[in-house]
């Protein structure tokens, strides 16, 4: 064989990998892209702004603790065919179901309130008003999932999922010294000493990380796509490839607020945005755009969650692939939390600050509860045979969830004793 | 209204029925890791109606 035939084979052979992936690609993109979603820029452009790059550090080690977490859901979900409330009913029972589901249900909602405050907060600054932001986005989102197949939903969500790449071109603009990311961003360290307000940053960090909706959503969707055991290696792939995408644009995030707005204290990432137009119209732009487009991304996968969740334990058709004849209540559980979420936002004196902190409250019962359910279910060798979790990654599971419990736990204690921290 | 509100009891007894027993092996690493999150949960809730009861006053 000469050198071109040889080069010919090598190219066909990766060219077929990527036509595969690309059939299996989507829900471990998806989920992890919209892991940044209002809240999580919030937090990144707060940390860039109050740290600089030196936490740069921290939100590396941050990729495989998403991906860790979120591979096991596709394992679960491919073996069992089942979304994880139901997993969670079916494994431990009707008491522990209820609690899952009504907790997630109501994480959700709070959670979907916060989408729209920073879709709503972002869109201002083009002098869009809040109304019309509502509006436009519950009539895109029904265009989106009232199409009847799971692929187009999954394509458009890629599709906001490229646009979450916006800070990267971002950061490029503001021209940040590299020699400086590298030195202060990539060696671990405290900035100012471990106080709490830097624990404080750190847990936030890992908070807007691994989100309760997340596990729900990805073994859901992973059923929903009709996924299959020989699907894992490519599951987990794209959970990984998220994982990796995710931290990749909140590094960006941290290095254009840590570049332009170092030492300014930021509250929301629509302030970070105003800032940073006062500075460079194009990132300020940007930055207002990304936000918009991680709340829609949130928003999306969010409403899915629960309403899929709600389908799998009442029976009802819950799949993207049906229509609104043969899914009312999929779809109607879908909508009514999309536009009463919605609504909240436009009432005027809405207590949008204080929902927003109670959201890390309430999602502090759901996620550990969730989490020890995966771990235990993973471990379930008559339901996930040869998937079932093997001593390492028992280990390495057992020891991210546990420090994702005391840092969550710390962080909506935090929220709720706020001069604890101090 | 009351019809559908009756369905809505009944579909909920019939899941209470179907997911009466838990399905997964209840080892002693199971029960007690269950144990655990449900001291950890009474925890919360405490914390919670603590945090209540000082907003409250």
């Amino acid at each position: 064989m000469n050198l071109f035939s040889k080069l010919y084979y090598k190219f066909r052979k990766y060219w077929k990998a990527i036509q595969l992936y690309l059939v299996i690609a989507g829900p471990g993109l998806v989920v992890m892209v919209a892991d940044n979603d209002a809240g999580g820029i919030t937090t990144y452009a707060a940390t860039g702004a109050k740290y600089g790059y030196n936490l740069i550090w921290f939100l590396l080690i941050l990729i495989p603790v998403a991906y860790y977490v979120q591979e096991m859901t596709v394992r679960l979900g491919a073996v069992t065919k089942r979304g994880h409330a139901e997993a969670i009913f079916d494994g431990f029972g009707a008491f522990w179901g209820w609690f899952s589901l009504i907790d997630l249900m109501i994480v959700d909602w709070l959670t979907l309130v916060t989408e729209f405050i920073g879709m709503t907060a972002a869109l201002r600054i083009f002098g869009v008003p809040p109304w019309l932001t509502v509006a436009g986005v519950v009539a895109l989102m029904g265009t989106i999932v009232l199409n009847g197949r799971y692929w187009t939903w999954e394509k458009i969500a890629l599709l906001f999922c490229a646009l979450n790449l916006i800070y990267i071109p971002g950061a490029f603009i503001i021209h940040p010294a590299v020699s400086d990311i590298l030195r202060e961003g990539l060696i671990p360290n405290f900035p100012g000493g471990f106080n709490g307000e830097l624990f404080f940053f750190l847990m936030a960090n890992i908070g807007t990380t691994i989100a309760p909706w997340m596990l729900f959503f990805q073994q859901s969707a992973v059923v929903d796509k009709g996924m299959l055991e020989k699907d894992i290696p490519w599951g987990k792939f794209d959970t990984f490839l998220g994982s990796l995408l995710t931290v990749i644009v909140a590094i960006f995030i941290v290095v254009v607020t840590g570049t332009i707005l170092k030492g300014v204290d930021i509250d929301s990432a629509s302030q970070a945005a105003e800032q940073l137009l006062k500075t460079n119209h194009y990132v300020g732009t940007f930055m207002a755009v990304g936000l918009f487009d991680a709340g829609l991304l949130g928003a999306i996968c969010i409403s899915l969650a629960s309403s899929w969740a709600f389908g799998e334990i009442f029976g009802w058709a819950h799949s993207l692939n049906t229509k609104i004849k043969e899914a009312p209540w999929f779809y109607a559980s879908y909508f009514l939390t999309l536009i009463t979420a919605g609504l909240v936002v436009l009432i005027p004196g809405a207590p949008l600050v204080l929902i927003t902190l109670f959201v890390q409250v309430i999602a502090v019962t759901l996620l550990p509860a969730a989490l020890v359910f995966l771990i235990l279910l993973l471990n379930d060798e008559k339901h996930m045979g040869e998937y079932c979790n093997t001593l390492t990654d028992n280990l390495i599971g057992g020891f991210i969830v546990v420090v994702i419990v005391i840092l969550s736990t710390l962080y909506g204690i935090s929220v709720m004793f706020p001069s604890l921290f101090q | 209204m009351a019809s559908s509100l009756y369905r809505l009891v009944r579909k909920i007894r019939e899941i209470n029925h179907r997911y009466s027993k838990p399905h997964i092996v209840m080892s002693r690493g199971v029960k007690l890791a269950l144990m655990a999150l449900r001291v950890y949960l009474l925890l919360l809730v405490g914390l919670f109606v603590y945090k209540f009861i000082l907003i409250l006053s």
